[in-house]
């Protein structure tokens, strides 16, 4: 049975039921709970779980982060949540140094189970240090799991198999995705495997990839593309590292084309990784260059002629098809 | 330096608590094994055996041997990059650690970590941690954890003076004391951040001060005496089991070489130098074994022997070792066995 819930809701189921079956399991985070949480994904958690295992921290993002680590090391599974990953900069050397270092410093001595997660990219106009995204800055990370999904059915899944894995996790969310409606299946042991990709709409004519929320620009614009008799692929990533080359590259052998659609910048992030992996591994195959639609390089500004500018959307994702297939609009 | 020595001889400089013969000779025997393997360390870095960053913990031996009388081998440690003093005191091998500055496939770590990171889980040894400061949340979180198990044993979290200048010491102390965390923090101040000079970063130099802006109970302590020190570890664990909380120990100390092989240590004189030799922790403490007839000049040159022959042989077990193959680069990066490595 599948019942239709918002990303916020099936986060918090994700995080209760993880929390129910394995005692070890422990929320922290800048007001996750007395305030029920800063976007309402730990609403009510408090109340079931109680004070030591959801637990409010002052804003000390490098502090807990690393209190998250160190209690990892030493048995414990933490999930950490960050308000956004724009304040999780100020956690990188816990993240980077020394979550995703400890089991090869240690030859395999000491795990670091850990999930942090929050939400990434633009949410409307909130200026350049609000609005950036992050896959690309954490999967580039070996030790590091990275995923991205704002459908609500992989989230919850994801996020269940992100508390069990034994290596550390990073997750992205989106501030204007929790409301986000979808059909998530009844029952709490319903997984959802890392490092998987999904074919979201089947088409022969263009592969378009996409995770996050620019999927729904991309479902958006093969709609649109439908109705001029172009069949468009469309693959969610889901996890960003490790990436899913084989769903990608048996795509565009389908296909012949592809665009992908990342609202990451364009300078050696997830559009340049992929744009990489289909010359090198579907070169024959390929009709056109592998084309990508990215967020400006550049940080995004507050006006609403700047956020119009900057984002990709469904225009911008069926110029793209075009160019890769050679029609002029 | 002035205010550092002023702190320094305000700390105390004897204990009056009487410790067993059996203490004693266990604090001479760790402190000679530790001065004695990095002497050898120093030795392998000047053939090229041992590359990469050296950082010896050669003057600071007091603290290493004090420390481990004074926990227990359930309690967990997390400390910094001069960091191999503190865990042969806790336990690892000779041969292992040794094996490891070689880059050996016999090492504690397999020839993953070098001089910067020894771990053992067998000996709660958490690692030494090669960025300034970041085993001090990770200290913390370890604390919790044993809070959240509701266990007896404390969180030992050391770190450096120049440490002690970083954000996260802060953020930690605050959430350590708001949460009652059962952590011992640490500083092993021995003057300098490198070849920075403790009054010279900071204008609070009396680093134990920092404690009292969280209402830590902290303290200064004398670290050329293994019993100062152990006296001042002893009670603080039992402060921190009594589950009152954190409590913060600056451990006041010198060391002897530059902050790593390649600092000749141009910025102190030599008179500063030989006034914390005057206080060998080592010599010190063999002169009152004597003296005080703890021991028999016998019984220390026995130990004397063994440490010669047991860091020899650690050389030499270290250079006999196989490096790892190129390949295992591979191993222990991801705990899932199949990760789908990008090999292109």
């Amino acid at each position: 049975m599948a019942r239709i819930i918002t990303l916020r809701d099936a986060l918090r189921e994700a995080m209760s039921e993880e929390m129910r079956r394995d005692e070890s399991v422990f929320l922290m985070g800048e007001e996750v709970a007395e305030y029920n949480g800063a976007y309402k994904v730990s609403k009510g958690m408090l109340d079931e779980f109680g004070a030591q295992r959801v637990i409010d921290t002052p804003i000390a993002e490098l502090g807990f982060a690393g209190i998250g680590v160190g209690a990892a090391m030493n048995g414990l599974r933490p999930i950490v949540e960050f308000m956004t990953w724009n304040f999780a900069v100020l956690a990188f050397d816990q993240i980077v140094n020394n979550a995703a270092k400890t089991l090869t410093q240690s030859a395999g001595e000491f795990m670091c189970p850990i999930v942090f997660r929050g939400p990434s990219g633009a949410a409307g106009q909130l200026a350049q240090q609000h609005s950036q995204t992050f896959e690309s800055w954490m999967a580039n990370v070996p030790g590091l799991k990275v995923i991205s999904s704002i459908n609500p059915a992989d989230a919850k899944g994801l996020l269940k198999s992100a508390i069990r894995d034994n290596d550390p996790v990073c997750i992205m969310e989106s501030e204007i995705m929790y409301g986000h409606k979808g059909d998530v299946p009844e029952g709490d042991d319903i997984l959802v495997p890392i490092g998987k990709a999904k074919v979201t709409r089947e088409g022969k004519d263009v592969t378009i990839v996409s995770f996050n929320k620019m999927i729904l620009e991309a479902e958006k614009a093969a709609e649109e593309l439908a109705k001029e008799g172009i069949s468009a692929e469309v693959i969610d990533l889901r996890t960003i590292r490790p990436l899913d080359h084989h769903t990608l590259v048996e795509s565009v052998k389908k296909t012949n084309r592809m665009v992908v659609v990342d609202e990451s910048w364009p300078f050696a992030g997830v559009s340049a990784e992929i744009a990489y992996e289909i010359q090198k591994y579907a070169f024959d195959y390929l009709d056109a260059p592998v084309t990508r639609v990215n967020s400006a390089d550049t940080s995004l500004g507050y006006a609403p002629t700047f956020v119009e500018e900057y984002l990709p959307n469904a225009t911008k994702v069926i110029k793209a098809v075009k160019e890769v297939l050679y029609t002029n609009a | 330096m002035a205010d550092v020595l002023t702190a320094k001889s305000k700390a105390k400089k004897t204990s009056k608590t009487k410790y067993s013969k059996k203490t004693y000779l266990q604090w001479y025997e760790t402190m000679l094994r530790v001065r004695r393997f990095e002497e050898k360390c120093l030795y392998g870095y000047s053939k090229q055996k041992i590359r990469g960053f050296l950082h010896v913990y050669i003057g600071q031996e007091a603290i290493a041997a004090a420390l481990t009388s004074a926990i227990t081998k359930e309690d967990k440690l997390v400390t910094a990059y001069r960091q191999h003093g503190i865990a042969l005191a806790r336990g690892l091998s000779s041969d292992s650690c040794m094996a490891e500055l070689f880059g050996k496939s016999t090492g504690c770590v397999k020839g993953k970590g070098g001089s910067m990171h020894f771990f053992s889980k067998e000996h709660n040894y958490f690692g030494g941690n090669g960025i300034v400061g970041a085993q001090i949340p990770i200290g913390t979180g370890m604390a919790l954890a044993e809070k959240y198990r509701k266990t007896k044993n404390i969180s030992v979290c050391m770190f450096g003076d120049g440490a002690a200048r970083q954000g996260a010491l802060y953020e930690s102390f605050n959430m350590a004391m708001t949460w009652k965390l059962p952590v011992l923090y640490i500083c092993e101040n021995n003057g300098y951040a490198m070849g920075t000079s403790v009054e010279r970063t900071s204008n609070v130099n009396k680093i134990y001060t920092v404690g009292s802006a969280f209402d830590m109970p902290s303290e200064p302590v004398d670290g050329m005496s293994p019993e100062a020190v152990h006296e001042a570890i002893e009670k603080a664990a039992k402060h921190i089991r009594s589950g009152k909380g954190p409590y913060f120990l600056e451990i006041n100390t010198y060391r002897y070489r530059g902050h790593s092989v390649s600092d000749p240590a141009k910025y102190r004189t030599k008179d500063e130098l030989n006034e914390y030799k005057g206080k060998d922790p080592i010599i010190l403490t063999e002169q009152k074994m004597v003296k005080e007839k703890i021991a028999s000049q016998k019984e220390i040159d026995k130990i004397k022997d063994a440490i010669e022959k047991e860091i020899e042989a650690a050389y030499a077990f270290a250079e006999e070792s196989p490096y790892p193959l190129g390949s295992e680069l591979y191993d222990d990066n991801y705990v899932q066995k199949d990760y789908p490595f990008i090999m292109d």
